[in-house]
């Protein structure tokens, strides 16, 4: 059992299957992490591949500052990944929402609504960023994965989160 | 063939301890492919590996009732069928057989395709409604060129016997049928130019898009021992007769290697039609093969 666990582990660092979410994004960080994928930066090398559906992907990628119209989209989206599961926020706009910030149709940043593994500043961040913040989350992923704990459903969480973060300025 | 043999086959030899090991030999080629005509380096060797225990320790959404038991079932049901496709391949001379054996080969072999329709369907996704049906027009056109040039190539040799077949001398009338097969395979292994059923990004995953976790695994599993199904057939169709069993078995993972290289280059140099071209191609390009060889094994039988 004990072997099987190690097994498993490195399993998952060895092979993140990426979920790409466009959360309100300006497509720069979109392009970037295809570049990520493209014949110069080539992350398939380690294991990543991008999928179609959220079921079978392990990494979730969100790039944008979320809108309010994207806030419900992200936490579904974020329930049908199957754990063990990680989020990385991709760009500087699901971090801090950037040069949109006190925009009125933000609901961001990304973490008052999902947990976030690893953050990948810039605007956009380069491919070889994007590829090491990768390599960090499947690290994290393979540890999560054999120390199972309460993971947050993000549907759940208040729906008035985001008012009471805008209250405290 | 006794118990034993037949185990032997399904178990070890060309079955599963042979296949699944194969199974994602060729799934690791068939994504290197791609990555060496990109002029990328692409995944380790290990990547099929890797991904199915993985896979193996995801969690999967709870499911109830009856569309909860069948999303689990077909999958399953897809690798054994496909692993009995492999068994029954009459890879060893003298490794025995039954009269009718080519037969029960084509049914294993269109299980796996006929799982991913009721799959589709069962997991009551709008996309994977849309790929089960895409699925079911483009099974119905790739399958009548693929049984005729198959049952052409039977009628030649006066025998459903798989052994029988394998060991026929080549004529020019197994050469088209071979070809009328190999261009079937694209469509059957749901890879480029006819990867419209599972085309990913464009309907998601297709009938794949709610399946997670260890169902997810034994979809890609099934896949790869589709592609040891489907490879092994045409080598054993091509492969010289030998009399002993370790030249035979190098001969025909060879040639199987050698067939899964040309359609992952295919794959890899293609794009992907759309579903009425590729229903036209089957039906207004390739028939005309599957018609000359037939039309030739009945010339041919009654000369005979």
């Amino acid at each position: 059992m004990k072997l099987w666990n190690r097994l498993l582990c490195y399993a998952r660092r060895r092979s993140p299957w990426l979920f790409h979410m466009n959360s309100g994004s300006c497509n720069g960080c979109d392009i970037e992490i295809v570049a990520a994928l493209s014949p110069r930066y080539d992350a398939e090398q380690l294991g990543v591949r991008l999928e179609g559906s959220p079921r079978h992907a392990d990494i979730l990628c969100v790039t944008g500052p979320v809108t309010k119209k994207a806030v419900n989209a992200v936490k579904t989206v974020y329930d049908q990944v199957c754990g063990p599961k990680a989020v990385i926020a991709i760009g500087s706009c699901p971090a801090t929402t950037n040069v949109f910030i006190d925009s009125r149709t933000l609901a961001g940043p990304l973490d008052k609504h999902v947990p976030v593994d690893v953050f990948i500043p810039g605007c956009p961040p380069r491919p070889d960023a994007i590829i090491a913040g990768v390599a960090k989350a499947a690290g994290i992923l393979a540890e999560r994965g054999n120390h199972p704990q309460q993971t947050a459903i993000a549907s759940a969480l208040p729906a008035d989160h985001a008012e009471t973060g805008e209250a405290h300025e | 063939m006794n118990l034993l043999t037949a185990l032997a086959r399904l178990l070890i030899f060309p079955g599963l301890l042979f296949a699944v090991p194969a199974a994602w030999f060729f799934l690791w080629i068939e994504r290197k492919a791609v990555a060496l005509m990109q002029e990328r380096v692409g995944p380790p060797f290990m990547q099929p590996f890797f991904d199915f225990v993985k896979l193996l320790g995801k969690s999967t959404p709870p499911r109830g009732g009856i569309s909860g038991v069948l999303m689990r079932a077909w999958p399953l049901l897809a690798v054994a069928s496909s692993a009995g496709a492999v068994g029954l391949l009459p890879v060893l001379p003298a490794s025995g057989g039954f009269e009718g054996d080519l037969i029960l080969l084509l049914a294993l072999l269109e299980m796996p395709s006929i799982c991913i329709i009721a799959a589709g369907f069962s997991s009551r996704s709008i996309f994977g409604e849309i790929g089960s049906a895409r699925e079911a027009a483009l099974s119905v056109s790739y399958n009548i060129v693929f049984l005729l040039a198959i049952i052409s190539i039977a009628a030649s040799q006066h025998t459903f016997r798989l052994e029988a077949i394998s060991a026929m001398h080549p004529s020019f009338l197994t050469v088209l049928g071979i070809i009328a097969i190999l261009v079937c395979l694209p469509a059957k292994l749901h890879i480029n130019p006819f990867s419209l059923p599972n085309a990913e990004q464009e309907i998601y995953a297709g009938p794949m898009t709610e399946y997670a976790g260890p169902e997810l695994a034994m979809w890609e599993l099934a896949h790869g021992l589709e592609w040891v199904a489907c490879t092994g057939l045409v080598a054993t169709l091509i492969a010289p007769h030998f009399t002993a069993a370790w030249l035979a078995a190098c001969v025909f993972v060879a040639l199987a290697f050698a067939t899964v290289l040309l359609l992952s280059v295919l794959a890899a140099a293609t794009a992907r039609l759309a579903i009425d071209s590729s229903v036209r191609f089957y039906w207004h390009a390739t028939i005309i093969f599957a018609i000359l060889a037939i039309s030739s094994a009945i010339v041919v039988r009654f000369r005979s």
